[in-house]
């Protein structure tokens, strides 16, 4: 009885699957597979080749500190970072001197009340705040940015695939839309007020380019800026917003490991020498 | 215990004397995994799963509750407060880390396992209960990982959250309503994050209690092995301490290797990157996709395109449920005596493909929904259900098995010895040594 409603309900499971199958068969056939821009011209992310990127990589502080500078001086202006705090930066080799003239001096302060009337005002930053948001709400950043939303960037390397090469690919992938996309798909140039750029997903990013030309940064450690290095830089230093314990990460990682093989080894071999008599007796019964 | 040549407990330790007269808890321990509970001697590896299962629950539970503590069930700080478990906490990032990949690991154990009992005939009498307490884990551990996904309140959280919720939408006339009620509101917020991290906390406790139950249905007739042939004498059993504790402790060894690999070394991997986005209600991802454990069901559930009679997302939702409550039914619906499916030719082949087939609707689950994974998981979805429903009732119905051993002990004729023998220490067909 069971086998047989088991067996009339797989039938009517197959059967109404099989209409399924069916009419997409005929749909695909007459149809086919459209073909869009994105499909096409969307690139993934070229290698940036930064230190941290092989399995046991760290990162290189002087890079970092670079990439710090190109965030403070071309993305701070739209992009906010609310998951990092000034005295996390201390992690970059900056001392606790350092540290607090940086909060101290940056360009937006944080948001505070008049100690007099209780309005709204402003205070310097200190080493212990976040980094304050470059717009006060969405509506704000939105008018300023033709309607667009400068996303945060804290976590911008771990929220996109292959984040820390998409973020020097984006960056360095700026270029005029291609003659044969339009070629073909005529109906999706480029709108005035979007860039063009293959790595980003739908290929019209509504960013200008932020990184023009060599030079633009002057790095305090005299390494040519060039747009490749700043953009190099600047995703080293996302790639540590996003995940600032990589290192301390990876070192376990590699303690749990020895200790984990040595563990494994020694249960293994005490479970053959348990095992070594039992199984010898076996073929006798 | 079941088994009359079982070692019955006594204590040696005059205080476990103590103890056992008034409490027998010492008593219970050594039944249970001591050195009172007879294992058949021929279990292979796959026997390792139960355990790592066990432990993959236990990981869980302990990094669980520590996240617990500094984790907050609120839409407008959720995210923000795993962030602060990231950097601020002191090995918050492990904790987390662990968390979800242990949960990726608990899912990885349990589907061996499961596959461990469809192919050795664990459903089948006398370890049915054994087998229905299984699903009602597995089920329990999917409604967990599904409502622990939410609390991140990430991108994929919240629209994974209004698709599954939203399948109870597609029931007739009750539908929305459930939905909302479920919800506590028409969409994911608060209300449905609260009661998800409610229910979260809750429901492991709830799988530890079912995994008692079922620890002790096992051991009633005992544990299966390899050949599908019952126990028949002392000669076939070894007690669980030491053979099998010491064989555990290696299978936890290399489980855990495996793991610490994942956590610190690829521990976004199983994840999806749009989880680091904070929820946003108004903005849809190109592409909503479950966690990587789901994916054969949700391939199951976007299978069905058609309306026909019902309409096509209730057909979907209905297949869905239908393809793991099915498994309750397997006792009934395979009637061959013959457990292991080494001995049964036929089905063997059908078995191999019901294993080719899940990794191909997994594929297509975790695929876009456009062609040609639409259709694939729609012929993938067919065999499926075909397998268990079809195939199964008639392949018992019509094979022919090969010989069974007379016993366990006997069966090394056919090599299952060298199987189970730690590496290069089995073997012993064809080189007889003296018995001890």
């Amino acid at each position: 009885m069971a086998r047989l409603i088991a067996f009339l309900v797989g039938l009517g499971f197959c059967l109404v699957l099989l209409v399924s199958v069916v009419t997409g068969t005929v749909a695909f056939v007459k149809e086919g597979k459209p073909e869009t821009a994105e499909h096409e011209f969307h690139l993934h992310p070229k290698e940036a080749g930064l230190s941290f990127q092989s399995p046991l990589g760290r990162f290189d502080r002087a890079q970092l500190q670079r990439g710090f500078q190109v965030y403070k001086e071309v993305c701070a202006g739209c992009h906010s970072l609310k998951f990092v705090a000034f005295r996390n930066l201390e992690d970059l080799g900056y001392t606790e001197a350092e540290v607090k003239a940086i909060a101290d001096q940056w360009a937006i302060q944080s948001p505070s009340i008049n100690p007099e009337t209780g309005e709204p005002a402003t205070r310097k930053n200190l080493p212990s705040d976040s980094f304050p948001t470059p717009y006060p709400n969405e509506v704000a950043a939105r008018a300023a940015n033709n309607n667009a939303l400068p996303p945060d960037l804290s976590l911008m390397t771990k929220a996109r695939h292959d984040g820390s090469n998409y973020v020097y690919s984006l960056l360095t992938g700026y270029a005029e839309q291609p003659e044969e996309l339009l070629k073909k798909f005529p109906e999706v140039k480029t709108p005035s007020g979007l860039y063009y750029n293959p790595y980003f997903p739908n290929l019209n990013i509504a960013m200008p380019p932020p990184l023009i030309s060599d030079g633009q940064v002057t790095y305090a450690d005299g390494t040519p800026a060039t747009v490749d290095q700043m953009a190099k830089d600047v995703s080293a230093f996302l790639s540590w917003t996003a995940e600032p314990k990589l290192e301390a990460r990876r070192s376990t990682g590699l303690a749990v490991l020895i200790f984990l093989i040595a563990f494994t080894t020694l249960a293994y071999m005490s479970y053959r020498n348990i095992w070594a008599g039992k199984k010898g007796a076996l073929a006798h019964g | 215990m079941s088994f009359p040549w079982a070692n019955h407990y006594q204590p040696k330790n005059p205080f476990m004397k103590y103890l056992d007269e008034r409490l027998p808890l010492p008593r219970l321990v050594y039944n249970a995994i001591g050195g009172g509970y007879p294992v058949p001697r021929n279990l292979n590896y796959l026997w390792n799963f139960g355990v790592l299962a066990g432990l993959a629950l236990v990981i869980q539970i302990v990094t669980g509750v520590v996240l617990a503590m500094h984790y907050a069930a609120n839409g407008a700080v959720a995210f923000g407060s795993i962030e602060r478990i990231m950097r601020d906490v002191n090995w918050g990032w492990m904790l987390r880390y662990m968390h979800a990949n242990g949960a990726s690991f608990f899912f990885i154990v349990v589907y061996i396992h499961i596959f461990r009992g469809l192919y050795y005939g664990s459903y089948k009498q006398p370890r049915e209960m054994v087998w229905i307490l299984g699903i009602v884990i597995f089920l329990l551990m999917m409604a967990t990982a599904f409502m622990g996904y939410v609390l991140p309140w990430g991108q994929m959280s919240f629209w994974g959250a209004k698709v599954i919720t939203g399948l109870f939408g597609a029931i007739p006339l009750v539908g929305e309503g459930l939905q909302t009620w479920l919800l506590g509101g028409f969409a994911p917020d608060n209300a449905a994050l609260n009661r998800f991290f409610s229910l979260h906390y809750l429901l492991p406790f709830v799988i530890a209690g079912v995994v008692m139950l079922k620890i002790w249905a096992l051991h009633i007739p005992g544990s299966s092995n390899p050949t599908g042939v019952d126990v028949k004498g002392p000669q076939d059993t070894v007690p669980f301490h030491p053979y099998y504790t010491a064989k555990d402790g290696f299978g936890i060894g290399v489980f855990l290797i495996l793991f610490t690999f994942m956590v610190f070394f690829a521990p976004n991997y199983l994840g999806h990157p749009d989880n680091y986005i904070e929820a946003n209600p108004l903005s849809t991802p190109a592409h909503i996709v479950p966690e990587w454990y789901f994916w054969p069901f949700y391939a199951i559930l976007r299978a069905f395109t058609v309306d026909f009679i019902l309409p096509a997302k209730l057909w979907g939702v209905i297949a869905m449920f239908a393809s793991i409550l099915l498994l309750f039914f397997l006792t009934w619906i395979d009637r061959s005596p013959v457990r292991s499916t080494s001995y049964r030719p036929l089905y063997k082949w059908f078995f191999w493909l019901l294993v080719l087939d899940i990794l191909v609707l997994g594929y297509c689950g975790g695929a876009p929904a456009e062609e040609p994974f639409v259709i694939i998981s729609q012929i993938a979805s067919i065999y499926y259900f075909a397998h268990f429903l079809v195939i199964l009732p008639i392949v018992s119905a019509i094979e022919r098995p090969k010989p069974l051993p007379n016993s366990i002990s006997e069966s090394v004729l056919h090599g299952e010895e060298r199987e189970s023998a730690p590496l290069g220490a089995g073997g012993t067909f064809g080189k007889p040594q003296p018995a001890e």
